[in-house]
C-alpha cells in the first residue's frame, strides 16, 4: 500500500516536473531570447523625421524614387504583381471633376498615430523615438491586421521564400514590411533617403528629407511658409509625409 | 421537473463511426498538407496577395468562432435562462462550442506567415491591439467552458452550475464582441469602422451556432440511434428562424446607415449592385438562400413539422453565413480604398481598381481541415465522456406530454 502511495506521488511530482519543464521551454525563449531584439535604439527622440513632396515637380512617367527605394532594400519583383513587394509606388491621379492630371509617389507615411502599431497584437509594428513607423522582423508573426488597418496601403506580405537580402534591410517570408525611412541611413548619420537622392540626382527636386522638430531645417521651413496636406487627413494621423499640389 | 437523465458515453465501435473517424481524419490531414506547402512555399500558392491579405482560410476560422459562441445556447438556455427542456443537450452544447473555436484558432495559427512565432503572440501583448485581447478571450472561453462542463459533469459540483453558465455566457458575449470588432475597429476601410459590427456578429453568433448544434444534435442522436423527440427540435428551429431574423435585422440597420451618408455610396453600390461576386452572395445566398428562405421553411405551419426540412434550413443558414463573411471579409478588402477622394487614381499597386481574389485549393484544404478538426475533437471525446442524454424523446424534455406521446421515445424518426 505504501509503495503504491509513494509511487503515486512520484509519478505526480513527474508530471507536475515534466508540464513545468514543457512551458518553461515554450515560453523562455520567447521571453529570453527575443529581448535582445527589442533593444532600444539610438534614435534621437527631440527630431521627427519626414518627407516633403511637391507634386508640380513629380514628373509623369518617372519612377527614379521607385527605382532606388528597391534597389537600396533589395526589394525586388518576382513576376507577380499581385504579391510582389511595394514599399513605394507612383499613383496617378485623374481629378474627376476637371479631368486635371498628375502622379506622387506613395509610401508609408510614417503616422504619429499609426494604426498599424494600434493593432499589431505583438508589439512588431513600432514607432521609433523619432517618429520612425517600423516593423521588428523577429516578432512579426505575419497575421497581416497592420494590412487591413493601414489607410494608405503601404504594406506588402513576403509571400515567398528570398535569399540575398541587405543585411541593412531585414526581410523575410511570412512577415509584413514598409518603408523604413531608410532608417539605416538616419543611423549612420547621413540625412537623405534613397528616393530623395535618386529624385535630386534626376534633377527634379520634388522631394526633401529632414526634420520636422527643427525650425531651421529646410523642410520645416517650407512646411511653415509654403504649407502642405496630408493624405486622409481626415483621420488625424498626423503622417510624417506631406504633399504639395494634391 | 424533467424525468431523469441519463448520460452515456457513445460506443464508437460501430463501422460508421469508425468511417466517420476516417474521413474527418483525411480531411484534417490534407489541412495539415495544405499548411506545411503554404510554410515552404510561402502564401503565393494561395490566392491571397498584399490586396486581399485574408482569404477562405479566415471566413471558416472566424465561421468557427462565430459558431462556437452560438453553439453554447444550449447551455445558457438550461443555465441562465432556466429552460429545463436543454439541461439534456448542456453537455453537448459546451463541448461543441469548445471543439468549434479550437477548430477555428488552428486554421488562424496555421495561416499565419510565422505559425513558428506562436510562442512571440503568447509572450509579447499589445493591449491595444483587438487581435491581442482575442487571445485572451479565445484561450479564456476555452478555460471557463471546460470548468462549466466540469460542474455540470462533477456531481458535488452540480450547485455551482449556474454560476459558471452564466460566466461562460457573459464571456462568449465578450468573445464576439472581440471578433466583431477586429473589423469594427479599422477605421481605414469603408465597409468596415461601424460598432454595429460587434452587435451583428453577435447576431451571427446566435444563428450559426444554433443551425451547426441542431445539424449535430440530428446527426449524432440518428447516428447512435437514440431517441430524439420533436419537441426540443421544435424550440430549437423556432429559435433558430428568430436568429436569422434578428441577423437580417442588423444587416438593414447596417446598410441603411451606410446609405445616409454620401461618402460610403461607393461601397454600398460595390455590395449591393455593382459588385458582381460579392453582390450575388449579398441577395442570392446570404439574403435569399441563407435567410428568408429558412425563414420560410422554419415557420411554415407544415414544411417545419417535417425533420429534413429543418435540417435543409439549418444548412442553408450555414451557406448564407459563409457567403455574408465572404462579403464582409473579401468584399470590404476588395473594395480599394479611397486615399484620394474625388480623383480616380491607377498605380502599379492596384490602387482605384476592385480588388481580385481566387480563392485556392490549399486555403480550401485549410478551411476544411480546421472544421474537420473541430467534428474529429467532438467525435472523440463523445466517445470517453458521458457528454450525450441516452433520450431526447419528448417525456424526457417535458412530461407532460409522457402520456400523450409515448410512442416518440422508441422512434428516432419521431412522427
Amino acid at each position: 500500500m505504501s509503495t503504491e502511495n509513494s509511487a503515486n506521488v512520484s509519478r505526480r511530482q513527474f508530471i507536475t516536473g515534466a508540464a513545468t519543464a514543457v512551458a518553461g521551454l515554450t515560453v523562455a525563449p520567447g521571453v529570453f531570447l527575443l529581448k535582445p531584439a527589442a533593444a532600444a535604439s539610438g534614435a534621437d527622440p527631440a527630431t521627427r523625421w519626414g518627407l516633403l513632396i511637391d507634386t508640380n515637380k513629380c514628373a509623369d512617367g518617372c519612377t527614379a524614387c521607385v527605382r532606388a527605394c528597391h534597389e537600396e532594400n533589395g526589394v525586388r519583383s518576382m513576376g507577380r504583381p499581385k504579391t510582389d513587394a511595394q514599399w513605394i509606388r507612383k499613383v496617378n491621379l485623374t481629378e474627376r471633376e476637371t479631368g486635371h492630371q498628375h502622379s506622387l509617389p506613395v509610401m508609408c507615411q510614417h503616422c504619429e498615430d499609426p494604426p498599424c502599431v494600434d493593432v499589431c497584437p505583438t508589439k512588431a509594428s513600432f514607432i521609433r523615438p523619432d517618429g520612425v513607423v517600423l516593423v521588428n522582423k523577429h516578432t512579426c508573426i505575419g497575421c497581416r491586421y497592420c494590412m487591413m488597418a493601414c489607410p494608405y496601403k503601404a504594406r506588402s506580405f513576403i509571400h515567398e521564400p528570398l535569399t540575398d537580402q541587405k543585411p541593412h534591410a531585414p526581410r523575410g517570408k511570412g512577415t509584413v514590411e514598409s518603408c523604413t525611412l531608410c532608417v539605416h541611413r538616419i543611423d549612420r548619420g547621413e540625412r537623405t533617403t534613397a528616393c530623395v537622392e535618386a529624385c535630386n540626382k534626376d534633377g527634379h527636386q520634388a522631394m526633401v528629407f529632414g526634420d520636422l522638430n527643427d525650425p531651421e531645417s529646410e523642410i520645416a521651413r517650407r512646411l511653415r511658409e509654403e504649407g502642405s496636406t496630408a493624405i486622409r487627413a481626415d483621420l488625424r494621423l498626423n503622417p510624417a509625409v506631406r504633399y504639395q499640389g494634391i | 421537473m424533467t424525468a431523469k437523465i441519463h448520460f452515456r458515453e457513445i460506443e464508437g465501435r460501430s463501422a460508421g463511426y469508425l468511417a466517420l473517424l476516417a474521413g474527418l481524419l483525411v480531411l484534417v490531414g490534407l489541412g495539415l498538407l495544405a499548411a506545411v506547402l503554404k510554410g515552404s512555399y510561402g502564401h503565393h500558392i494561395t490566392g491571397m496577395n498584399n490586396q486581399v491579405v485574408w482569404g477562405l482560410p479566415h471566413i471558416f476560422a472566424i465561421f468557427l468562432i462565430v459558431a462556437a459562441s452560438g453553439a453554447l445556447n444550449a447551455a445558457s438556455f438550461a443555465s441562465v435562462f432556466g429552460r429545463v427542456a436543454y439541461k439534456p443537450l448542456a453537455r453537448l452544447s459546451g463541448l461543441l462550442a469548445m471543439t468549434l473555436l479550437i477548430g477555428g484558432l488552428v486554421i488562424l495559427v496555421l495561416d499565419l506567415g510565422r505559425p513558428d512565432r506562436l510562442v512571440v503572440a503568447m509572450t509579447h501583448y499589445n493591449f491595444k491591439s483587438i487581435f491581442a485581447w482575442n487571445i485572451f478571450l479565445y484561450t479564456g472561453f476555452l478555460a471557463v467552458v471546460a470548468v462549466y462542463l466540469w460542474f455540470m459533469m462533477e456531481r458535488r459540483m452540480t450547485r455551482y452550475v449556474p454560476v459558471a453558465g452564466y460566466g461562460a455566457f457573459l464571456w462568449r458575449l465578450i468573445l464576439t464582441t472581440g471578433t466583431g470588432s477586429i473589423f469594427g475597429f479599422l477605421v481605414a476601410r469603408e465597409a468596415y469602422d461601424a460598432a454595429i459590427l460587434a452587435p451583428m456578429f453577435i447576431a451571427m453568433s446566435f444563428s450559426l451556432g444554433m443551425a451547426v448544434f441542431i445539424l449535430v444534435v440530428m446527426a449524432v442522436f440518428s447516428g447512435t440511434g437514440r431517441p430524439l423527440g420533436d419537441l426540443i427540435l421544435r424550440r430549437m428551429k423556432n429559435l433558430l428562424g428568430i436568429f436569422v431574423a434578428g441577423v437580417l435585422y442588423f444587416v438593414l440597420a447596417y446598410h441603411l446607415t451606410n446609405l445616409y451618408a454620401t461618402r460610403l455610396h461607393g461601397i454600398e453600390a460595390f455590395v449591393l449592385l455593382n459588385g458582381g461576386i460579392y453582390t450575388f452572395l449579398f441577395w442570392f445566398v446570404q439574403i435569399g438562400l441563407g435567410s428568408i428562405l429558412p425563414i420560410v421553411l422554419l415557420f411554415h405551419p407544415v414544411w417545419s413539422r417535417a425533420r429534413h426540412v429543418i435540417a435543409a434550413a439549418a444548412g442553408l443558414v450555414i451557406v448564407g453565413g459563409l457567403a455574408q463573411l465572404y462579403v464582409i471579409v473579401i468584399g470590404g478588402q476588395a473594395y480599394p480604398l479611397d486615399l484620394f477622394p474625388g480623383y480616380d487614381t491607377s498605380s502599379t499597386f492596384f490602387d482605384g481598381v476592385v480588388a481580385s481574389y481566387t480563392p485556392s485549393l490549399p486555403e480550401l484544404m485549410l478551411g476544411v481541415g480546421g472544421a474537420a478538426f473541430a467534428f474529429l475533437l467532438l467525435a472523440v471525446v463523445m466517445k470517453f465522456l458521458r457528454i450525450l442524454p441516452t433520450s431526447l424523446a419528448d417525456q424526457m424534455v417535458d412530461p407532460h406530454v409522457s402520456g400523450t406521446a409515448s410512442t416518440a421515445q422508441s422512434a428516432p424518426a419521431g412522427a
